[in-house]
């Protein structure tokens, strides 16, 4: 008997990690959200404001949620863009914020996009956020480089300070983040397309190829 | 003290440290199955290096990697444990190279990354640990 026993234990420890990995997979296992009919925003013709990089009329919608403090979604957005035009002009794009309590100025950045985008500048400022994203996440005052982002821009310096300690501004991302929590977004980078959520395995260039072509085949395209 | 049940022990040791890196390894691989680690909702800092190229080898996690060394890690020390000579050889190389893996992992976090991930410094303690121990084990007298 004691001629089998290392072999006994070994293999009651290596079916005991396979069946705690496997029941550890079933209930980490993504479940994915579908955006209700009743809780899209098509992005025409509504009081919302919201942020559309493409044709506004594509058949394809790309909803992130983000937060520009997150590795990932700094890395995302570089291949979303290209997809954007790459599919021009079948696919648009939709920017809503959601910044997590764990990064110390994703909040802070996100109003500065918004008060960016309050100049008509949104997307230039979301695109210079997420290209320095290293640089601010580690400064002690990262509000400093937001200011010195806006004048890069060529924005009204004075204004955007103003917009950036205002209301509105304050609102657009609340709004954002009340919208993530009642959907149930948790974490970033979320990705919707035509209002079904994208597995995380997939947040790729050809992940979501894959998506967007399947989602065009649904829908008629525009080319 | 006996060497040889000294021995015995040291190795019983290494056999039950290598469980706490095996379900550390096991927790991360199937966080990098889900794709949980390709998003941030968690600690920023882990995300930073689980979700970086330096995470993945060839499209594997690393951490599916570490799941095989600690299992391998495991099984050769209950072997040792039960005097199989050749496992305990092999036991010796294996946290030998778990041990210089482990500091370009450190490296990698501490200069490139510049974020520590603290499943992966915990995996990192245990194979200091069991390097640690390799070298308490005196050597056989056969």
């Amino acid at each position: 008997m004691k001629r089998y026993l290392p072999f006994i234990i070994v293999g009651i420890v290596a079916l005991a990690t396979l069946g705690s990995g496997a029941l550890l997979y079933q209930a980490k296992r993504p479940h994915l959200l579908t955006i209700p009919a009743n809780k899209a925003v098509s992005g025409k013709g509504t009081a919302e404001s919201i942020h559309i990089r493409g044709n506004p009329d594509a058949p394809v919608t790309l909803l992130e949620f983000g937060d520009f403090q997150c590795p990932p979604c700094g890395g995302a957005a570089v291949f979303i863009d290209q997809l954007v035009k790459e599919y021009h002009p079948n696919l648009k794009l939709v920017f809503r914020n959601l910044p997590l309590p764990v990064h110390k100025y994703a909040r802070e950045a996100a109003l500065a996009a918004e008060a960016a985008g309050l100049q008509g500048r949104y997307w230039e400022m979301h695109d210079v956020l997420y290209r320095e994203q290293a640089v601010w996440s580690k400064a002690d005052n990262p509000r400093e480089l937001f200011d010195s982002y806006a004048g890069m821009l060529g924005l009204n310096l004075n204004q955007f300070k103003k917009d950036m300690a205002g209301g509105k501004a304050r609102q657009r991302v609340e709004s954002d983040v009340e919208r993530a929590n009642s959907l149930g977004v948790r974490s970033t980078p979320t990705v919707f397309i035509n209002d079904q959520e994208v597995a995380p395995n997939e947040k790729t260039p050809n992940g979501l190829r894959a998506k967007i072509d399947a989602a065009l085949k649904q829908k008629p395209s525009k080319a | 003290m006996n060497v040889p049940r000294f021995r015995v022990a040291l190795y019983a040791v290494a056999a039950i440290v290598s469980l706490a890196g095996l379900a550390d390894a096991t927790y991360l691989t199937v966080q990098a199955l889900t794709g949980e680690t390709l998003t941030c909702g968690g600690s920023p800092d882990c995300f930073r290096v689980l979700g970086s190229s330096y995470a993945r080898i060839a499209g594997m996690p690393v951490a599916a990697f570490g799941c095989l060394a600690y299992f391998s890690v495991f099984s050769l020390a209950t072997f040792a444990a039960f005097a199989y000579r050749r496992a305990a050889a092999l036991l010796t190389l294996l946290v030998g190279a778990m041990f210089l893996v482990t500091l370009w992992l450190l490296y990698v976090q501490a200069f490139v990354l510049h974020a520590y991930c603290r499943y992966c410094l915990f995996s990192a303690a245990i194979t200091f640990l069991l390097a640690g121990l390799m070298i308490a084990i005196p050597p056989s007298r056969a």
